[in-house]
């Protein structure tokens, strides 16, 4: 880890931007600049010197980059907001360029669209529902947004209560919208999460991390016992489980798992395996 | 005398074109297009679109989870939403059957029943009342006038 930030405080002391190719998986600090693959070739040996001027624009491919959390557009390069590992995504299915995104840890949330969350009904204001979901201002929920729900036909939503939706409007300047039904008006699991079990908070890096797909602890924590769990991006975490205390236990091993290594771990589901 | 040449903005204008036909008129949108598109002033930039969210970066799972049994719609959301993300969605041919054969070949023996009572007279709806368990006999033929004999 002393030498990666070392050859970071180098590279940033010379003032010479590095190709996002050589740097995936490293960490990065914020106001580094990056090259795109296909700005490397222009460059010379000497870098960072002046290109030429192009007044056509008909030979150069445009591959359409995607640039992610934690990275912002600085002319042509990318530019770092957020100190992590640089991370790149191939793009599936042809249409090029791929995602370039910094994996980075933090608490507090901020709304994004597209993003399923957990919120906690605070007002019950005329037609709308005021949610907490752990950004800078409440979420507005429309009484309409829930599956069947018609003008005659309330949803039973009561202030405190736990809501799974996702966000339509997310942005800094307007207040944050959700819904819990999809674009073709189904509720795929969202809506009002059932009463009992235990709502806690944890970083937002450790639920993408549970959340993966090849995620080695979830794997195991199914096997110990009938549970549910329910993940909201802006840090939240819901459990369930049969009794109360296998539901602390529950909540304290997914609080406990990102500060342990593997094998810790491991024995602490087999001391509980065995119990 | 040659036909005077009518210019360009002459048929621009809304009462020229409502006489052409919709071919014509997709051409000419077409070129108007093009010399728009030209005369635009571009940044030579690598197309760069800015993301914030997470979802295009990971492939994540679904957010709501359960395990053994605790919760069965959930586990059958899981199973549904995991495979949309995995793979494109490649939908069920084999329609599920509502009801069942058994159900349909009983309902429409008590069906013939009900509608025929429906257009029977009064006297012959006595013979359906008279089987109220529940088996259909149909009513006795129709009994016509007997002319008597000498």
């Amino acid at each position: 880890m002393a030498e990666v930030v070392a050859v970071a405080a180098e590279s940033l002391a010379g003032s010479r931007a590095r190709a996002a190719r050589t740097v995936l998986n490293q960490v990065v600090l914020p106001g580094e600049e990056l090259l795109l693959p296909e700005q490397e070739d222009a460059e010379g040996p000497g870098g960072g010197g002046e290109r030429p001027l192009r007044l056509n624009a008909g030979a150069r491919s445009r591959v359409r980059v995607v640039c992610g959390p934690g990275l912002r557009r600085c002319g042509d390069r990318l530019l770092v907001t957020k100190c992590g590992r640089l991370r790149h995504k191939e793009p599936g299915s042809g249409s090029g360029g791929g995602v370039y995104w910094v994996d980075s840890q933090q608490k507090r949330y901020v709304p994004v669209k597209g993003d399923h969350v957990i919120g906690i009904v605070t007002a019950k204001s005329g037609d709308i529902f005021k949610v907490d979901v752990g950004g800078s201002e409440p979420a507005s929920l429309s009484y309409l947004a829930f599956e069947g729900a018609t003008k005659r036909n309330r949803p039973n939503v009561q202030v405190g209560d736990l809501i799974y939706g996702q966000f339509v409007v997310a942005n800094k300047d307007m207040e944050p919208e959700m819904v819990c039904i999809d674009s073709c008006g189904r509720a795929n699991g969202m809506g009002v999460i059932g009463h009992d079990g235990l709502l806690f908070k944890v970083t937002l890096g450790l639920i993408r991390k549970l959340l993966a797909p090849d995620c080695e602890i979830i794997q195991e924590v199914g096997k110990l016992y009938p549970l549910e769990i329910v993940f909201g991006m802006n840090g939240r975490i819901w459990v369930k489980a049969k009794t109360i205390q296998q539901t602390l236990i529950l909540a304290n091993i997914l609080e406990a798992c990102e500060h342990m290594t593997t094998d810790q771990r491991k024995q602490i589901f087999s001391r509980l395996a065995e119990s | 005398m040659g036909k005077t040449k009518l210019s360009k903005n002459l048929m621009r204008m809304k009462f020229m074109q409502r006489g052409l036909d919709s071919e014509t008129k997709k051409q000419l949108e077409g070129e108007e297009k093009k010399i728009i598109g030209e005369e635009h002033w571009y940044l030579d930039l690598p197309a760069l679109t800015k993301r914030q969210s997470f979802l295009l970066c990971e492939d994540l799972l679904y957010g709501r989870m359960s395990f053994r049994g605790f919760n069965p719609e959930v586990e059958k959301l899981m199973l549904q939403m995991n495979a949309k993300n995995k793979a494109e969605v490649f939908e069920d041919k084999t329609e599920e059957v509502d009801v069942s054969d058994e159900e349909m070949a009983r309902r429409y023996e008590t069906l013939v029943g009900t509608i025929g009572k429906k257009f029977a007279k009064k006297r012959d709806r006595v013979s359906y009342e008279e089987h109220e368990n529940g088996d259909v006999k149909l009513p006795k033929e129709k009994e016509m006038f007997l002319k008597p004999r000498d």
